[in-house]
């Protein structure tokens, strides 16, 4: 058994989670909802599993680095914050149909490694930037906060479905939608977990700015990547603000968790392939 | 502060906030977009010469240091100031309330209070019930107020000041980026293997500026991986000062060397065609070093009659991997042999054996900085997570206790409880709380 052997099968197995959280969803199929949960944590396991050997095997082929360094491995551990993330919040807020938003962004990160013609799955060696702790500490905390804005993204589109629905005075029960969480515990969950994710991404965006400084006496040179990073966290700060102090609720701020997301997603994804600067490493 | 004047109400606004906020988080798209400090060729080039113009107007070309930029950060700022002077008062006040003082027709009032009643005195319940709240880690006090007894706790008063550690630690965060604009400097140097340099240049303005020391690289090194990618670039750097030294360190990207609050960075090299060798002789012990271009000979000062060159030289990229020695000394014919770059090898003579070294010559690009405010910016940071910690997890959570004596001997509790965030957590410490004052 090798890494990618198991990362493979972790592609399917959240693939095979999506569905059955979807039955749940679709059918109130309740009865799945344990198998559901025992099953992605196995899913989860086996990702752990991968993580970890390709981390091993990284070490035999003599580069020796954890696996963080370029797009497949970032998009592997983006799709296993996710997982973990939602497994937190499933288990905190003990409701299950919130896989049904969430589980689908680690899967699609996953069919995204590894079908994609344009990413490259093996162990390559560190360049010498590349080299240091900071630079662990930076994709870690950043992906706990990308992973968190995902779970948000997620809740927002739950709420905006819900809401719609609402709107039109189908009454729940009787609809696919009576199986979610009313709407003000949606809502409330959604700012939990982005507040959650703005804590990790400060924290990301401040360990980068270290890393920085100890390999080019720089803290902040304003490169792309770094500026959307900023951009990130301005648009979290003023979603914080609007809530606490203007008292946003509901469908502007489902709007706003998913808006950011997309910010998420530029920042990670977008600056990489559009745009130039020192993280570009990350497009091989 | 005064509401009423309608400046400072503006400038403590959280709606100035959002507004400054939306517009750092659009402007700043901009400067991805367009390519940062290029010069005005690039710009006409790229896009046409009038549209060069405008962003030459604009401050475009490096908006990060515009004035209209640093514009909309100074309005953070002063709206951050403003607003924390304008709020700060009414929190501490908060904090530092007598919660004793609260008149206790209030308690009964509250969203979470319980009351039940006990055959015990006031005076025994208030011992009683003060040790099982300490028992549960919460500190009351006690005052009698007209015929009851009002009992209080509190934990977590100064988490009020959370947001204001995120909002001060924004602006400390921009003092250390100001302090090190001011007081620090940023520049470059090429500084060729076994030379060392007092003076750096710096960045943008190629203005020469003195250390007051001396560095020296005695070494420079690439390592690679089996795949011709590099591993490491490191320089084996000393600091002089009045010719004596002060210290050596080897340094590679990651790990730079400091003196004197300045700051050396391995940032790139340059390959020269020449060669570095380095002669022992094993009898003597005598050594020497010589600098060597391509296909030259050079004579050794040491050895007599000793002559040593390079003669061929096998690449990998930019850089020599292995280098041929023609070497001869007084007696016999001369010997030729391979190095690996930056290895030594022994050569057998008629009466002795040389040790000899060699390497191609490079020079190491170390960038060079100046920062005193690193530590205030880092301070800021810390400030930063700490504050949106306790602003986003912690809470004041307060409790009240009234007893009364009853008419009929007996007391009545009444217990209260509020928490200024997370709501539903503190409504399960309210119950486990009131729970365990109930089973006295
Ligand atoms: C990017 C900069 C800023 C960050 C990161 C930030 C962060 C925060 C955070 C984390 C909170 C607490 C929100 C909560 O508990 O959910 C907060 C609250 C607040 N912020 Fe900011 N803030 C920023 C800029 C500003 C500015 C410029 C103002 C100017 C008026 C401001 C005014 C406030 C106010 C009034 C509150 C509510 C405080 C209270 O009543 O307890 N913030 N901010």
């Amino acid at each position: 058994m090798d890494s990618s052997q198991l990362l493979g099968i972790t592609t399917f197995t959240y693939f095979f989670s999506t569905i059955l959280y979807a039955i749940i969803f679709i059918f109130k199929a309740k009865r799945l909802g344990t198998p559901a949960t025992v099953f992605t944590i196995v899913a989860f396991l086996i990702q752990t599993a991968g993580l970890l050997l390709r981390w091993q095997e990284s070490y035999k082929i003599g580069y020796g680095h954890a696996p963080l360094t370029n797009m497949y491995e970032s998009v592997v551990f983006f799709a296993w914050t996710i997982i973990l993330m939602y497994l937190l919040i499933e288990w905190k807020f003990k409701t299950k149909v919130i896989g049904v938003f969430a589980v689908p962004f680690a899967f699609l990160a996953m069919a995204y490694g590894s079908f994609s013609t344009g990413i490259n799955k093996e162990i390559s060696p560190l360049i010498p930037a590349l080299q240091s702790n900071w630079l662990l500490a930076h994709v870690v905390t950043c992906f706990i906060g990308y992973a968190a804005f995902a779970v948000a993204a997620g809740l927002g589109i739950m709420y905006l479905v819900k809401n719609t629905s609402e709107t039109r005075k189908i009454t729940n029960d009787e609809t696919l939608l009576g199986s979610l969480p009313p709407l003000k515990v949606i809502d409330d969950i959604t700012h939990k977990t982005m507040v959650f994710g703005f804590l990790w991404l400060s924290v990301g965006i401040i360990t980068g700015a270290i890393w920085a400084n100890s390999a080019w006496g720089t803290y902040w040179s304003w490169d792309p990547k770094e500026t959307w990073s900023l951009i990130t966290w301005f648009v979290y700060a003023i979603t914080l603000h609007a809530r606490y102090t203007r008292g946003w609720g509901g469908t502007r701020i489902a709007w706003l968790a998913i808006f950011g997301f997309m910010s998420v997603i530029f920042t990670y994804y977008g600056v990489n392939f559009l745009l130039s600067g020192l993280h570009s490493y990350g497009s091989n | 502060m005064n509401k009423k004047n309608p400046v400072i109400s503006l400038f403590a606004s959280v709606k100035l906030a959002l507004f400054t906020l939306c517009l750092l988080a659009v402007t700043s798209i901009i400067g991805t977009v367009i390519p940062q400090k290029e010069s005005f060729d690039f710009y006409v080039h790229n896009y046409s010469e009038s549209t060069a113009r405008i962003f030459q107007v604009l401050s475009i070309p490096d908006m990060y240091n515009s004035w209209w930029f640093l514009s909309l950060l100074g309005l953070l700022s002063v709206n951050l100031i403003v607003c924390s002077f304008d709020r700060f008062p009414g929190v501490w006040k908060q904090i530092k309330k007598d919660n004793l003082a609260i008149d206790p027709k209030r308690i009964g009032k509250m969203r979470l209070s319980e009351q039940w009643s006990s055959d015990k005195t006031e005076s025994e319940l208030a011992t009683a019930l003060s040790s099982k709240l300490s028992e549960n880690g919460w500190t009351a006090e006690q005052r009698k107020r007209d015929d009851s007894l009002l009992l209080f706790a509190q934990k977590g008063a100064m988490t009020r000041t959370g947001v204001y550690i995120v909002h001060a630690s924004i602006l400390i965060i921009f003092l250390g980026a100001i302090v090190g604009e001011l007081t620090g400097f940023k520049g470059s140097v090429m500084l060729p293997e076994t030379q060392a340099t007092s003076s750096i240049y710096e960045f943008g303005t190629s203005k020469s500026i003195d250390l007051g020391f001396e560095v020296r690289c005695n070494r420079f090194d690439i390592e690679f991986y089996d795949t011709g990618m590099p591993k490491a670039y490191r320089s084996n750097l000393t600091v002089l000062e009045n010719n004596k030294i002060i210290m050596e360190k080897d340094i590679v990207v990651n790990d730079p060397l400091t003196y004197k609050g300045i700051t050396f960075y391995q940032s790139s090299y340059q390959g020269y065609q020449d060669f570095i060798l380095n002669i022992t002789d094993k009898k003597t012990g005598a050594q020497e070093m010589i600098s060597l271009p391509f296909q030259q000979r050079g004579n050794l000062t040491k050895h007599k009659d000793a002559v040593i060159g390079v003669i061929n030289a096998e690449t990998m990229g930019q850089s020599v991997s292995r280098l041929k020695v023609w070497f001869k000394d007084a007696q016999g014919p001369a010997s030729v042999f391979w190095i690996p770059s930056g290895e030594e090898v022994t050569v057998q003579r008629a009466d002795t054996e040389f040790v000899i070294a060699g390497k191609q010559m490079y020079a190491t690009g170390l960038q060079v900085a100046k920062d005193p405010g690193v530590w205030i910016v880092y301070i800021g940071c810390g400030m930063m997570i700490l504050g949106l910690f306790v602003a986003f997890f912690m809470s004041h959570r307060r409790f009240w206790i009234l007893l009364k004596p009853e008419e009929n001997g007996t007391s009545s509790i009444l217990v209260a409880g509020s928490a200024n965030k997370n709501k539903l957590g503190f409504e399960k410490t309210f119950a486990s709380l009131t729970d365990a004052l109930k089973n006295n």
